[in-house]
């Protein structure tokens, strides 16, 4: 669009619906 | 909530619940200080324009129509609904990662070391076989259905007590064999005794190895002194060199240490690139204020420009490709980690803990000595972790840290350190504020970094597509 740019969509919401992480797929 | 900011002449807003981030014009930017108003109904469509004179009224109408938009596809301004996920609200968090300090004793006297040269404030100690094999036994038997375990060699210095952690490998090995885990395992090191054996040990057996140096040589030498008082600089970067010249594609990092007596860290960053290190970290020194080298509220102007002079030239660098990787720049936009890992933090107390080489267990490495914060020994039998304890490590998050449920950050930093904010404030709910200051900034850099870098690539795409067309019509 003309004035905004999106990089990157909810990905937070995305991931809430779905422990093997590292200490700090699909 | 959003957050706007420009930086490196991006201008850039985040959607905070949501995670979405927009590049935006001026335009946009502009209308964006009011539009939380206009959205709950105080301030009406023609009112909003009349305070933005400085736009056109075709380009605002098109701006707010973007906005709009976005807002209504759940891209701005999202709700944080996060705290009422079952899965968030039942998790029953088991260990997964353990810190083995297998030395209580170091062969350097760097001036900042959090454990005192090695040894916590306490005796001098190395751990025995028998209390790391317990510490392993620990971690498979209680890690429920986590096939993913992680073991990292900390302390003091581990290569002081390399017998035992060669042996703990291969017990490892063992272990994850017989109960279908798979252990991971780290070393933390200041270099001094890599010799070619361990290197290959080193680079055969561990999925990540921290090599500690803080950068330029004068730098390196006023903080990091060998027993003898002399700089460690000349001693470990050669060892440094050989370990990841052998180590292929295998993880490691080159983390180095800044104080207040050399905030223009970035030099010695690109110092770590001049000497040909691909992964690299700097941290802030963390320590009580009366050290003469600690970190005050008058360096953070310097420290956050710092950030952002390192970010300028490091996003030029990911535009043309380059392997260099600052570890407190690296974001990923189009996942991450999942929210819920993003709400709990680091696991300390819960999913992490650390092991003197007594066999004591803390809630993690920072804890060590506090004797507040000792959960047991490993050698206990039917050892039982207090119930009390792990729940207040468990239940601090960012929904339980007053400072957290407004500030930007919240889902890349996860709460920050729990050791920090008890150190500085007497309560790991309450955040140490100059390392959320730093934090914030860093996540600024990291995602104009990835949206210089998309950007860029973008306009290639386009570039190359327009010249196909040209050739398509020629």
């Amino acid at each position: 669009t003309k004035h905004i740019k999106t990089l990157t969509k909810s990905t937070l919401k995305k991931s809430a619906a779905k422990g093997e992480c590292q200490t700090s797929a699909d | 909530m959003i957050h706007k900011y420009m930086l490196n002449g991006i201008r850039i807003a985040m959607d905070i619940n949501g995670g979405s981030v927009h590049v935006i014009d001026e335009v946009t930017f502009d209308l964006l200080d009011h539009y939380d108003e206009y959205r709950k109904g105080n301030l009406d469509e023609a009112e909003l324009y009349l305070r933005l004179p400085q736009h056109s009224l075709e380009e605002l109408k098109a701006s707010l129509e973007e906005v709009n938009t976005l807002v209504a596809e759940g891209l701005l301004y999202t709700e944080d609904t996060y705290q009422d996920l079952e899965v968030f609200k039942n998790r029953k968090p088991v260990v997964k990662a353990l810190c083995l300090n297998i030395a209580h004793d170091c062969n350097l006297k760097c001036k900042y070391c959090f454990a005192s040269q090695g040894d916590f404030g306490g005796a001098k100690a190395l751990m025995s076989l028998e209390v790391g094999k317990k510490s392993l036994e620990y971690l498979a038997l209680n890690s429920g259905s986590r096939k993913n375990l992680e073991v990292d060699f900390f302390g003091g210095e581990p290569l002081m007590n390399f017998d035992v952690v060669k042996a703990l490998v291969l017990y490892g090995d063992e272990l994850g064999a017989k109960y279908n885990k798979n252990f991971r395992f780290t070393i933390t090191t200041n270099g001094v005794l890599l010799d070619d054996k361990k290197i290959d040990f080193i680079n055969e057996h561990m999925h990540n190895a921290v090599l500690s140096l803080d950068g330029r040589k004068k730098v390196n030498d006023d903080m990091r002194l060998t027993l003898l008082d002399g700089g460690s600089y000349d001693v470990i970067v050669p060892k440094f060199k050989k370990l990841v010249e052998r180590r292929g594609n295998k993880s490691y990092h080159l983390r180095g240490t800044f104080t207040r007596n050399a905030l223009d860290f970035s030099e010695d960053v690109k110092h770590f690139k001049d000497l040909g290190f691909v992964h690299t970290s700097m941290e802030p020194v963390v320590s009580a204020d009366e050290n003469p080298y600690a970190i005050k509220e008058e360096d953070l102007p310097q420290i956050l420009a710092e950030y952002e002079k390192l970010a300028v030239e490091y996003a030029d660098m990911k535009v043309n490709g380059d392997p260099f990787t600052f570890f407190h720049f690296m974001v990923d936009l189009s996942q991450g980690p999942c929210v819920i890992k993003r709400i709990t933090g680091c696991g300390a107390g819960t999913e992490y803990l650390c092991i003197t080489p007594e066999g004591d267990i803390y809630p993690c490495h920072q804890f060590v000595g506090n004797d507040a914060y000792k959960m047991g020994n490993i050698l206990t039998e039917n050892l039982t972790l207090p119930e009390e304890m792990r729940a207040t490590f468990r239940d601090a998050h960012i929904y339980t840290k007053e400072d957290c449920k407004t500030c930007f950050s919240k889902f890349y930093c996860s709460g920050g350190c729990h050791a920090n904010a008890l150190n500085f404030n007497g309560d790991i709910h309450k955040p140490y504020k100059l390392g959320c200051e730093m934090q914030r900034k860093r996540l600024e850099c990291s995602i104009m970094i990835e949206a210089k870098r998309m950007l860029a690539a973008a306009e290639a795409e386009e570039q190359e597509s327009a010249q196909d067309e040209k050739v398509l019509f020629l």
